[in-house]
């Protein structure tokens, strides 16, 4: 008969010796989910992607522009109203699938992986959890949504210098637009992020995403032209694009407001998932 | 110490867990034994908090476990459903959990060499045999170095050089006075480790016991004994607390409560000749079958794990059990032997 050897598995661990001092604390919950984010391939792709998208079609955009007016082609009004920030922001469309696609994999993904029990054992408070995936995820999301901004546009508004949309980024307004996308963009991701936790599944969070940034203004304007007023600019995308828009125009909301309606969005997801974490099995 | 008070899980119409109440003590090593879909999964995720209880409690070290400000100090558990992102590498999952409670470095590079996982540990988890990814789970129960370790079925599916390792690893755990809470569907794999053993059909507590107890009360070790003389040694052997059956003409005895060596000795004092004599201990297989046997969910299609215990004989005769541990076989320490 084999004699069993004992694993030692550290000192003589439960014998009265001296115990580290080890604690959860909000910081180090915040730690371990920046670690936790960095440590996936798929965040370093989607960020890329992200910013690829923000900044390749606003100089595509700007480029487009550039060269109807040049050739003296057809443009449609919007086009021809276009300024260079606009132009150059015509990424944000699809830098926020990237990042709110990111958004949702960082909270839904670990319900889909069973990740969320060794997450959920560590920390069994649980909100900790959401806050700081938020607060990471968000960060690093507006980080990137201004560096593509910016970046567009200081490409971008070269492209179309001597045309009737060229801008500087001394222009009233555009800084401020600029930083309006970033923080539009962290937002989306704060939402994905949210949106994940709420419904625990990828598809779910991304099908919600995307029908509540692109398909429910396209439904919207189905709507009787009464409705669509009242309605319309309280919806996440319009408001949120009031939030970069340069020229306030009628029927939209102000920038301040827009950002103030798009929070309000942005907290109530959170509050779903806040209500979903703390109330149902994991 | 893990604490249950009338703890109780219902999902919809089905109760998962119906008023258990016992006590995991500390410094031993106890068995958390049951059929498939006893309540064992689901018990101990309300006892790290991943399950609420529909009714009831249940507490570690006096407190629930959300209630501790490091609870991967209290209880490291290995849960049965994985909880790993396959996507992370070892020393990573480990490097996060770490930060959580401020846990250096120094103690992940640690559970990573106690574990053996120092080849693998920058690889992706995902790539990880069954095995490694136990040994993953483990390590990150260890992390906090717990004086509490609960462990859901860690040998569940493992080749025999891993149950090997965890059977180690489960007696190394209790030699340096922690506690041990295990799960288990196989009585055979319990009796080689735990010193107690709380026993669960149904939802329900079936038996809160020690391992010697249950046998005791299953009627101990049996002697069967083939001899010239068996009225003869029928008599000799008669005794109070002695059990003897045999048919008439048969050669063959059936001895409870006295031992193997016991019945030699005597027979060899009275001049009778011995033709067979044999000890069989079946009778923990036997006790757990006769306590659940009410309580199997599904009887006739109770899956792999179950068919070969409903063999009287599976403890002695590794070719009858499908049962992960028999397959080492004569190597088998432990009580049971
Ligand atoms: N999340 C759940 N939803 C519904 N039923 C569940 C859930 N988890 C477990 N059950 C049911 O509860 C019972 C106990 O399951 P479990 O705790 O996994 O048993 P064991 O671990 O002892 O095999 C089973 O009948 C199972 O189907
Ligand atoms: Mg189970």
């Amino acid at each position: 008969m084999t004699t069993i050897a004992p694993i030692q598995t550290s000192g003589p661990a439960a014998e009265g010796r001296p115990r580290p001092a080890y604690r959860v604390t909000g910081r180090r919950v915040l730690r371990a989910e920046w670690a936790k984010l960095w440590s996936l391939r798929s965040t370093w792709i989607t960020l890329g992607l992200a910013l690829l998208f923000v900044v390749a079609f606003g100089l595509i955009a700007s480029a487009q522009y550039k060269s109807r007016i040049t050739s003296g082609g057809r443009m449609d009004h919007d086009f021809a109203a276009a300024s260079a920030v606009r132009l150059s922001l015509f990424g944000t469309n699809f830098g926020q699938l990237a990042l709110g696609v990111l958004g949702v994999l960082v909270t839904a993904g670990e319900y889909s992986t069973g990740m969320i029990r060794s997450t959920l054992a560590a920390v069994p408070k649980r909100l900790p959890v959401l806050w700081s995936k938020a607060v990471v995820y968000g960060l690093v999301a507006l980080t990137v949504g201004t560096a593509g901004a910016f970046t567009a546009f200081l490409i971008g508004s070269r492209i179309v210098t001597g045309t009737p949309a060229a801008l500087t980024i001394s222009d009233p307004g555009v800084v401020r637009s600029l930083l309006g996308a970033g923080l539009y963009l962290g937002l989306v991701g704060v939402i994905g992020t949210a949106l994940g936790a709420l419904l625990r599944s990828v598809a779910g969070g991304i099908s919600v995403l995307v029908a509540s940034l692109m398909l429910i203004p396209g439904l919207v304007s189905l709507l009787p032209t009464a409705w669509q007023d009242h309605i319309g600019r309280y919806l996440p995308s319009n408001a949120g694009e009031s939030m970069f828009t340069l020229h306030h125009v009628a029927n939209t909301l102000t920038p301040g407001t827009g950002l103030l309606v798009f929070l309000g969005w942005t907290a109530l997801a959170l509050a779903g998932a806040a209500w979903r974490l703390g109330r149902t099995d994991a | 110490m893990i604490e249950a008070h009338q703890l109780t899980k219902r999902y919809g119409e089905k109760t998962a867990v119906d008023r258990l109440d016992f006590t995991v003590k500390p410094g031993s090593v106890t068995g958390f034994l049951g059929p498939n879909g006893a309540g064992k999964s689901t018990t101990m995720r309300m006892i790290v908090g991943l399950d609420a209880p529909t009714d009831g409690s249940v507490s570690v070290n006096g407190r629930r476990y959300a209630q501790h400000s490091a609870p991967l100090q209290e209880v490291g558990a290995l849960l049965e459903a994985k909880s790993i992102h396959p996507g992370r590498t070892a020393f990573n999952h480990l490097m996060a959990q770490a930060h959580t409670h401020g846990i250096p470095r120094r103690r992940v590079d640690e559970v990573i060499e106690l574990t053996g996982l120092q080849s693998v540990a920058r690889k992706r988890a995902g790539a990880f045999s069954l095995g490694m990814g136990q040994r993953l789970g483990i390590a990150a129960a260890l992390l906090g170095d717990p004086a509490t370790i609960m462990l859901d079925e860690p040998v569940n599916g493992l080749d025999p050089e891993g149950v090997r390792w965890i059977r180690n690893l489960l007696v190394g755990l209790a030699a340096e006075g922690r506690t041990v809470f295990v799960s288990s569907h196989l009585m055979s794999e319990m009796a080689l480790v735990a010193d107690h053993l709380i026993v669960v059909g149904r939802g329900r507590l079936l038996a809160d016991t020690t391992v010697e107890e249950l046998v005791r009360q299953s009627g101990g070790d049996t002697v069967k004994v083939a001899s010239s003389d068996p009225g003869r040694l029928r008599e000799l052997l008669a005794a109070p607390g002695v059990g003897i059956t045999g048919r008439s003409g048969s050669e063959e005895l059936l001895v409870t409560g006295v031992t193997a060596r016991e019945i030699g000795l005597k027979a060899a004092e009275h001049g009778i000749a011995l033709f067979e004599l044999s000890s069989r201990q079946v009778s923990l297989e036997e006790a757990f079958m006769e306590l659940t046997r009410d309580a199997v969910e599904y009887h006739g299609t109770t899956g792999p794990g179950l068919t070969g215990t409903t063999d009287p004989l599976a403890g002695a005769d590794p070719a009858t059990t499908s049962g992960p541990l028999t397959t080492t076989g004569p190597d088998t320490p432990g009580r049971a032997a």
